[in-house]
């Protein structure tokens, strides 16, 4: 009867077989792979684009990655992490402002204030938390550690309190909500509405140069690759792998002695620096940031392209983000209306019919093929 | 494994309360180091509720120790680096990692940050031991979720000896399991106990006979009786929860038996 067990544990040590042994994933072909995929990413981006795309579009295309960047980072957190968040326009305008700030110092040159407070706010010098953004040397890192920290904060809050699913999301929806009235309020320091704009030169180049908004297209580039180089570092190290277990099992995970709320903070926190870096990135491509820029329906519309995308992949949110974002421009410069309409739907489709995203029907198409093949 | 010292579990007036229904109602019991001992009891008599207050997931009063530490009080990931880890009545492993996954995680909960951000390379001896233990070495690879059922039981007993839990608790292992799987499980914990201290909820009698080294009886939140199992089988007062009268003995089976 015995026989009829697929697998009795068995109470003796005898060797394992040698098809499970130590070095369950063969090296060569596997670690082949992401590495021609980054190579073939790095020749599209960097040779192709630039060569087939025309000065407008390329500079598009640059703010296209700027979107993509906050979704590897959302990918991270939501896909792989389970938090779906729906303020990381709170982290990308973080870094942005940051960002803005700097170069709008660097405009009006050293003891200069930025044009629209002497406009708006009739101040006679710098607010003094304006100062420290004059330098580069704090401006940058700070597009960067001043989301992290915030995420760190608000995470350090949320996650020991177990909120979570629904609760989470609005939560973080709020907050993208709450910054944006804080900006407007602030309309002196902060330009308002209007946001920082008109933003000429680059750490001494002329942004208005093609030449060098072609530099600024590779940079974002390069930075977007080095964020995916990351994404993936994170997604197969075994942090990663513990990441999913929080996301489907966080209970079962806080019994076998983690604490599962740190393990939610570093991915939101690596989320954050990614929307950070993103937001800096985008206000030299874009020239300008504003309240509109990172309130609640842009924090929405980054989730969307990961959504359509393939949120468990580390393609999927790149490329769905890129496609959206195109498709954005595309339709909404011919059905300036319905627009909304479309990507409100094409969410509600994928959520319902797709949910492992555009990237789960190649899966899908491939899974099709093995069974038609056993079928004959 | 690892750590070589065998605890004992000592449970003393616990009580736990929600709302005003008491659940626990002051249970005191000990199990010595090495034991397997079941825990039964009607539905509704405290079973679950009593491993909840022990690994820390619901609040309770009195003093819970497991060899001279005190479990009540702190958090459940304290809790289980004291080497207390527990299965629940559903199984629970990460359905969406593979075997040798899931028990690298359960491997790890010691291991620094560092350690974590890299890949792992290969398979820990500790998770090819348990692999081998639990019998599902030919699997390792496999997602947890495509597991049969007393697999995906095994792989979380697994997961607790990878973890170096030194008290097992485990919520009816063998519940929907063939009798063939009851008796490679019962072949398990024999297996472990011998170096770690095993705590059993079960209904399944049969296994109980078979399997338990000792027997409490819980009832409405108290103990009921306790001792070995033909001391238990003998005790008239499990009689009469399992039966709803008393019987004289000998007159009918004792529902034990049946």
């Amino acid at each position: 009867m015995t026989a009829v067990t697929p697998a009795p544990p068995s109470t003796a040590g005898a060797p394992a077989p040698a098809d499970v042994a130590p070095g369950s994933r063969p090296g060569g072909r596997s670690r082949l792979r992401p590495a021609a995929g980054f190579a073939f990413g790095a020749a599209l981006l960097f040779a192709v684009a630039p060569l087939a795309l025309s000065d407008f579009r390329l500079a598009l295309l640059a703010k296209y990655l700027c979107v993509a960047m906050v979704a590897v980072g959302i990918g991270i957190a939501w896909g792989r992490g389970g938090m779906l968040t729906l303020g990381q326009g709170v982290f990308f305008g973080l870094g942005g402002y940051a960002m803005a700030m700097h170069l709008k110092l660097a405009d009006a040159g050293p003891g200069g204030m930025p044009d629209f407070m002497q406009l708006y706010g009739q101040l006679d010098e710098l607010p003094v938390w304006w100062r420290p953004f004059a330098s580069p040397w704090f401006a940058l890192p700070a597009t960067v550690l001043l989301p992290m920290a915030v995420a760190f904060g608000l995470g350090s809050l949320v996650f020991r309190r177990r909120v979570r699913g629904a609760y989470f999301a609005i939560l973080s929806q709020a907050l993208a909500a709450a910054m944006v009235i804080l900006l407007i309020g602030q309309q002196g320091t902060t330009g308002g509405t209007n946001g920082l704009t008109d933003i000429q030169g680059f750490f001494g180049y002329d942004l208005d140069d093609p030449v060098n908004q072609r530099m600024v297209y590779f940079i974002i580039a390069g930075v977007l690759l080095a964020l995916l180089a990351l994404a993936r570092q994170i997604v197969h190290s075994r942090y990663g792998e513990l990441l999913v277990a929080v996301r489907d099992s966080e209970e079962r995970v806080r019994f076998l002695g983690y604490d599962p709320a740190s393990v939610k903070l570093v991915a939101y926190v690596v989320a954050a620096g990614m929307a950070g870096l993103a937001g800096a990135l985008f206000v030299p491509a874009v020239g300008i940031i504003s309240p509109a820029l990172i309130g609640i329906v842009p924090s929405i519309e980054f989730v969307i392209g990961v959504a359509v995308g393939g949120r468990a992949t580390l393609l999927g949110p790149v490329l769905g983000a890129v496609a959206v974002a195109w498709a954005r421009t595309a339709l909404s410069e011919r059905f300036p209306g319905t627009w909304t309409y479309l990507q409100g739907l094409l969410f509600v489709v994928v959520v319902a019919f797709l949910p492992g995203g555009l990237a789960s029907l190649w899966a899908l198409a491939r899974r099709r093929a093995e069974r038609a093949e056993v079928h004959q | 494994m690892s750590d070589d010292r065998l605890d004992g579990l000592s449970v003393r007036d616990v009580r736990v309360s929600f709302d005003g229904f008491t659940a626990v109602d002051g249970v005191s019991l000990e199990v010595p180091a090495g034991d397997i001992r079941f825990l039964i009891g009607p539905n509704g008599a405290g079973k679950t509720t009593l491993v909840d207050a022990i690994t820390g997931l619901v609040r309770a009063t009195g003093s819970v120790r497991f060899g001279d530490q005190e479990l009540l009080g702190r958090p459940v990931h304290r809790i289980s680096r004291l080497g207390v880890g527990r299965t629940f009545q559903t199984s629970t492993v990460f359905e969406e990692l593979s075997v040798v996954q899931n028990l690298d995680i359960a491997a790890g909960a010691r291991r620094s940050w560092a350690t974590l951000a890299r890949c792992r390379r290969g398979i820990p001896d500790e998770v090819a031991a348990a692999l081998e233990t639990i019998g599902l070495a030919g699997r390792a690879d496999q997602l947890a979720g495509t597991l049969a059922h007393g697999q995906k039981q095994w792989l979380e007993i697994g997961m607790l000896l990878v973890q170096d839990a030194r008290l097992l608790l485990l919520d009816e292992p063998v519940a929907g399991m063939s009798h063939e799987e009851r008796d490679a499980t019962g072949a398990l914990l024999e297996t472990v106990s011998r170096d770690r201290t095993v705590v059993v909820i079960e209904h399944d009698m049969d296994f109980l006979r078979r399997f338990a080294r000792s027997v409490t009886v819980l009832h409405a939140g108290r103990v009921l009786s306790e001792g070995t199992v033909a001391q238990v089988q003998a005790d008239p007062r499990v009689q009469e929860v399992y039966l709803g009268h008393p019987v004289d003995a000998g007159s009918v089976p004792s529902p034990l038996e049946a």
